[in-house]
């Protein structure tokens, strides 16, 4: 009995085990069948023979994006783009944050309340839409920068972190006559760069991946982002001059899939270069974001 | 007592983001009053006419507006019945892997689609599942079978939408389960095992009712957001042939608002979705605490 009980348990692991397994390679199999499709020859691909192993390898897909020039412009523009957001959300989030644990900062409470309603209520699409066209953005860097520079959630993380900073050092520079620039300069800055390097993550890969504003503010080919072309790379499938629209003179030798799927892999792989990183402080940010107030 | 000479570095530090944050997320609020506005962005907010409810009354005798909001809502329906419990069966049995390095294997790659845009899962879906140029497709002919559309036939997309939103989702979402297992008491299990309880039944009776509290906030949670959905994921998976089912609220407002140009019509759809949201998240979160369970308050 005991045994027959034991021997069914170890049964039982290993059918989860396995199911687990096939749930977990489901996740991949996309991501290798882009793969795949992008180093794959135009015939091999265009008789659908590819699977998940390459039919003919070739990298003609990745010499086609170089020479066509407006994937490398739109994966040059999204760099530069992240890497500005990034850094002026960091300044706009410190700028915020640090005032917000200071018992001398009058209104702390209304402010507070001005950041958390946002997390709940907003004017919605059209409102915002309007109001960036209003002020000139349109076709702008900082229509995809301002809009969403201040996440209340990483605000909120932000003051958590620096509030945990022992007040004792705050009040001995204080005394010795530094001003709240030169302890925020050298005391909290210093001291909160973990918190840093996480929010950094959190503003980078948002800012990487979504394309909806730059779908509604970006009209100018120059400032597409390469998730945008991807999208519209995918909305027009069916027609190849996507690629060529664009001024490159470049003969089209390699049919939209694979050149599509060579897209999607340039969009994936920033991804996955910091995925390590990603997945232990998103998985942080999820806890920290669960925990009622 | 310290004086705190430089006090007002702390309001100039605060200014600039308060600023923005005003501008981008509070004057967008006052915006929606546009939508009881003859609004056009020539004459501007200040010089538009007031129109009262027209602007409602015109969308609500619009058929294309009812249909988004049937799309939205029965896409979220599905996504409860589809959806919700998959996260749920997921963090079950990645609960019951003992070796540690195996389950950190497991969790690492059910975590990675959340992490790709939905631009990126758009061509993928479309690479595999397209009629003609997917490859699942293609396996299915070359073994006799008939064709799936899945993006092609909007009763199949109804499905295809949430066999993606899986997908990228579900992986994700065992994290604040798998929490909430962590924080049940051991000494139930061991009790359990003690009465002879087995895998299954110590699952259902020990580790179902421990993440009950995590499973309702977030019933209610999604109840709340009913009339809700992003806008990249149905915008990239719909394509004219499903229109009919793949066009929701979100995508709705961006053809009226943004691609007609129909501002006060837009912000008027976004208007009604936020107050029946609100609406929804209160009764839904007001029900959960009247029948014992957790609010999210």
């Amino acid at each position: 009995m005991v045994i027959g009980s034991r021997v069914r348990g170890k049964a039982e692991a290993v059918l989860i085990a396995l199911a687990l397994s096939l749930v977990a390679a489901a996740c991949l199999v996309p991501v290798a069948y882009e793969l795949s499709l992008s180093l794959s020859s135009n015939t091999a691909v265009l008789s659908r023979r590819v699977g998940l192993i390459p039919v003919e390898p070739t990298l003609n897909s990745y010499r086609e994006i170089l020479k066509d020039g407006s994937v490398m412009r739109a994966l040059g523009f999204s760099a530069w783009l992240t890497t500005v957001f990034t850094a002026v959300a960091m300044a706009l989030t410190t700028a915020l944050a640090y005032p917000l644990t200071r018992p001398e900062l009058k209104g702390r409470g209304l402010i507070m309340t001005l950041i958390v309603v946002t997390m709940y209520f907003s004017g919605g699409i059209l409102p915002l839409y309007i109001l960036v066209k209003s002020l000139g953005l349109m076709n702008t860097m900082w229509a995809l920068i301002l809009p969403l520079a201040i996440s209340p959630f990483n605000v909120i993380i932000m003051r958590t972190s620096i509030a945990g900073i022992p007040e004792s050092l705050t009040e001995s520079a204080l005394m010795d006559g530094a001003s709240y620039f030169t302890i925020l300069r050298r005391i909290i800055l210093p001291l909160s760069l973990p918190i840093i390097a996480t929010l950094s993550l959190f503003y980078a890969v948002g800012r990487w991946n979504t394309f909806q504003d730059a779908l509604f503010y970006i009209t100018k080919t120059t400032m597409y982002t390469l998730q945008l072309k991807l999208s519209y790379i995918v909305m027009n499938n069916t027609q190849p001059e996507i690629f060529m629209s664009e001024g490159a003179e470049s003969r089209l030798s390699v049919v939209p899939a694979a050149l599509t799927a060579a897209t999607v892999m340039v969009a994936t792989l920033p991804i996955l270069c910091v995925y390590p990183w990603l997945q232990r402080y998103f998985i942080k940010g999820v806890m920290v974001g669960s925990i009622k107030e | 007592m310290v004086k705190r000479r430089s006090v007002g570095q702390l309001y100039a530090l605060i200014a600039l983001p308060l600023l923005i944050l005003l501008l981008f997320c509070y004057v967008p609020m006052l915006g929606v009053l546009i939508s009881f506005q003859d609004y056009s962005i020539f004459k501007g907010f200040f010089h538009s006419r007031w129109v009262g409810l027209a602007v409602f009354e015109e969308i609500f005798r619009n058929k294309s507006f009812w249909n988004a909001l049937r799309n939205t809502l029965s896409l979220n329906a599905l996504n409860l019945v589809l959806g919700f419990p998959a996260p749920i069966a997921l963090a079950l049995l990645l609960n019951e892997v003992r070796s540690r390095p195996f389950k950190r294997l497991l969790q690492s790659t059910l975590y990675l689609p959340h992490f790709l845009s939905w631009a990126i899962i758009g061509s993928m879906a479309l690479q595999l599942l397209g009629d003609h140029t997917g490859i699942v497709n293609a396996l299915i002919e070359r073994a006799g079978g008939t064709i799936i559309p899945f993006l092609s036939n909007k009763w199949a997309w109804l499905f295809t939408y949430q066999g993606v939103w899986i997908w990228q989702s579900a992986g994700w979402g065992t994290i604040l389960y798998l929490a909430a297992m962590t924080g049940i008491n051991p000494e139930l299990f061991e009790a359990a095992e003690v009465d002879g309880a087995g895998r299954w039944r110590k699952m259902w009776s020990i580790t179902l009712p421990g993440i009950a509290p995590t499973m309702i906030i977030l019933l209610v949670l999604q109840i709340g957001r009913a009339v809700n959905i992003g806008f990249e994921q149905p915008y990239m998976l719909g394509n004219d042939l499903v229109q009919n089912f793949s066009e929701v609220i979100s995508t709705y407002v961006y053809q009226v608002g943004i691609k007609s140009a129909r501002f006060n019509v837009g912000t008027a759809v976004g208007l009604f979705q936020s107050v029946v949201g609100l609406v929804l998240l209160l009764g839904a979160n007001a029900i959960s605490k009247r029948s014992g369970g957790e609010g999210i308050w």
